[in-house]
């Protein structure tokens, strides 16, 4: 019944936008947020606003934390722009500032013992799984990684996820880069190949959703960071309700962003998630 | 009787989330006061998503009352919000006036809390499982319920939405029911796309939480009055003020930036030093 600790509890803050870059069909952003940086734990994100016009903040995973001369430590987001708010956002020059919330949400949780680990990304979204997967070597776990993407230009960091696993598999929508298909397609028989106790995902939730189901007929755990449409993103406005099953086996609502986003994939009621289908 | 608030700067309804999340940016404790979300005798699940969406003006919002229920309420909730200090009014809302009278009982029983807030008329949930007492008599039958099962000196605070055409009217039979203030500026009823009840609520509401503000006050001379809808700025709180407001509540601002209510707070506080 006690406030969370100090150094776990997220920060408002005025951040600098120091480079905004354009790779494939993503937008990575490096920005400067006194403190964030610093509480970063993988699987959180941020909320910033987007422009004067619009009420809601919008959320954005962490990709890197980077220690840089003479700004001390800086994040880096990747943004999809796919509306007014993110294109405002991707269209801002270097030196913007702009409030800057986080770390939000609860992060991905590491195993206690040294198990293989899956970790399955689709698009932007895999994003957090970079340093998820750097946590995970540090503790000797064996780490593979699908990645996944619409084609070669929603892939992210490829090349860079061929020098932080063990084993890299990728599929692309229409087969330009690995194999042809979706994360369903070969979710089963890549986890049966890692050996996975411990099954990392981030993506749409219908990628969720399998991945979810693939980590239970393989025995598995599964830990899904899921991304739904957040107004506040702080937890405070009730606006983002995900169906799961509690510890008493009764079904209960959490907030996707304070008591997500990161949730055990065999706790979500998937068939009434908003977007399951 | 007076709300004898340490600060003017009080969190909305349905804002503030469980008071948890937003004790991360500032010490709750410094806040005029801190409204709980509605809370209603049984639990309640609460609508669909998409449940908030944002407009130009505006958030449209279908929580429909999502809460955890009196008895999850007052063993889980609020015993952290008083161990840290927030000076916490409970609103309530329920389906019938003997629901009011129960809720109110139940509050009764609870020592520490700094008040009750009625809420009369929630805009997202029309389909008859909230009483809706937008009359002046049926609010003043369920303000008079609450005021009669509370005991004497927990302040009653009954919080009437900005359509009201006669929200003056509204505003006096309340008083005269028992309550010690009125808080103006509910959502406004509204509709998401889908044709569900919703309310709007932010920047659009302020100048329509204004204008029924200074009704009330000219309608009800010395009487406390709280004012809800569009605050954002301390501009926004000494307006509220200037026009005879004794306090405001902060909502949607807090929704858009967690630190608000705090940096309202200290901005007026310096007008005073």
């Amino acid at each position: 019944m006690s406030a969370p600790a100090p150094e776990r509890t997220p920060l408002h803050v005025t951040g600098e936008l120091l480079a905004s870059r354009r790779i494939g069909a993503h937008h990575h952003l490096t920005l400067v947020a006194p403190g964030i940086a610093e509480r970063f734990r993988p699987g959180t994100f941020v909320a910033l606003d987007t422009g004067p016009e619009r009420l809601a903040r919008r959320a954005f995973w962490i990709h890197k934390v980077k220690t840089t001369g003479g700004y001390g430590a800086t994040l880096e987001l990747v943004v999809e722009a796919r509306g007014a708010g993110t294109e405002w956002l991707v269209s801002q020059p270097a030196g913007t500032r702009l409030a800057v919330t986080g770390p939000l949400g609860r992060a991905f949780s590491l195993p206690r013992e040294t198990v293989p680990c899956l970790l399955v990304g689709e698009g932007y979204a895999a994003a957090p799984l970079f340093p998820l997967a750097e946590r995970l070597r540090e503790r000797d776990c064996a780490v593979s990684l699908l990645v996944a993407g619409e084609d070669e230009a929603h892939l992210l960091s490829a090349l860079e996820a061929r020098r932080s696993a063990r084993s890299v598999t990728v599929v692309t929508r229409d087969g330009t880069v690995g194999q042809r298909g979706s994360v369903a397609d070969v979710v089963d028989e890549v986890l049966q190949r890692s050996g996975a106790a411990v099954v990392y995902a981030a993506g749409s939730t219908p990628t969720l959703h399998a991945v979810a189901q693939a980590a239970e007929r393989a025995g598995a755990w599964s830990q899904v960071a899921l991304e739904q449409p957040l107004t506040c993103a702080t937890g405070l406005c009730g606006g983002c309700p995900v169906p799961v099953v509690g510890e008493s086996g009764s079904a209960r609502l959490v907030r996707a962003c304070a008591d997500g986003p990161v949730l055990r994939g065999d706790r979500v009621l998937w068939d009434q998630l908003a977007g399951a289908s | 009787m007076t709300l004898a608030l340490t600060s003017p700067v009080m969190v909305a309804s349905g804002c503030g989330g469980t008071g948890r999340e937003l004790a991360a940016y500032g010490a709750l404790a410094d806040l005029g006061g801190f409204v709980t979300r509605s809370i209603t005798i049984a639990p309640r699940a609460g609508g669909p998503a998409p449940r908030i969406l944002e407009t130009p003006s505006g958030l449209v919002h279908a929580v429909g009352l999502q809460n955890p229920g009196i008895d999850q309420f007052l063993a889980l909730e609020l015993p952290w919000l008083l161990q840290e200090g927030a000076r916490v009014f409970v609103s309530v809302v329920g389906r019938s006036l003997g629901e009011y009278g129960e809720l109110a009982r139940r509050l009764g029983r609870t020592p520490g809390i700094a008040g009750v807030e009625v809420n009369l008329s929630a805009p997202d949930v029309e389909d008859g499982s909230v009483f809706d007492a937008r009359e002046p008599f049926h609010a003043a039958s369920v303000v008079a319920a609450v005021h009669r099962d509370l005991p004497r000196g927990t302040p009653v605070l009954a919080k009437l939405r900005t359509d009201v055409l006669r929200v003056a009217e509204v505003a006096r039979a309340v008083l005269d029911a028992g309550a010690d203030a009125v808080v103006v500026g509910n959502a406004l009823p509204a509709a998401m796309p889908d044709g569900r009840p919703a309310g709007l609520s932010g920047p659009a509401t302020g100048p329509l939480a204004l204008r029924c503000l200074t009704e009330v006050v000219a309608a009800a001379p010395g009487a406390t009055v709280v004012a809800s809808g569009g605050i954002a700025t301390v501009d926004d709180v000494r307006s509220a003020l200037r026009n005879g407001a004794t306090a405001v509540q902060v909502g949607t601002a807090l929704l858009h930036d967690p630190t608000t209510a705090h940096r309202l707070h200290a901005g007026i506080g310096e007008d005073e030093a």
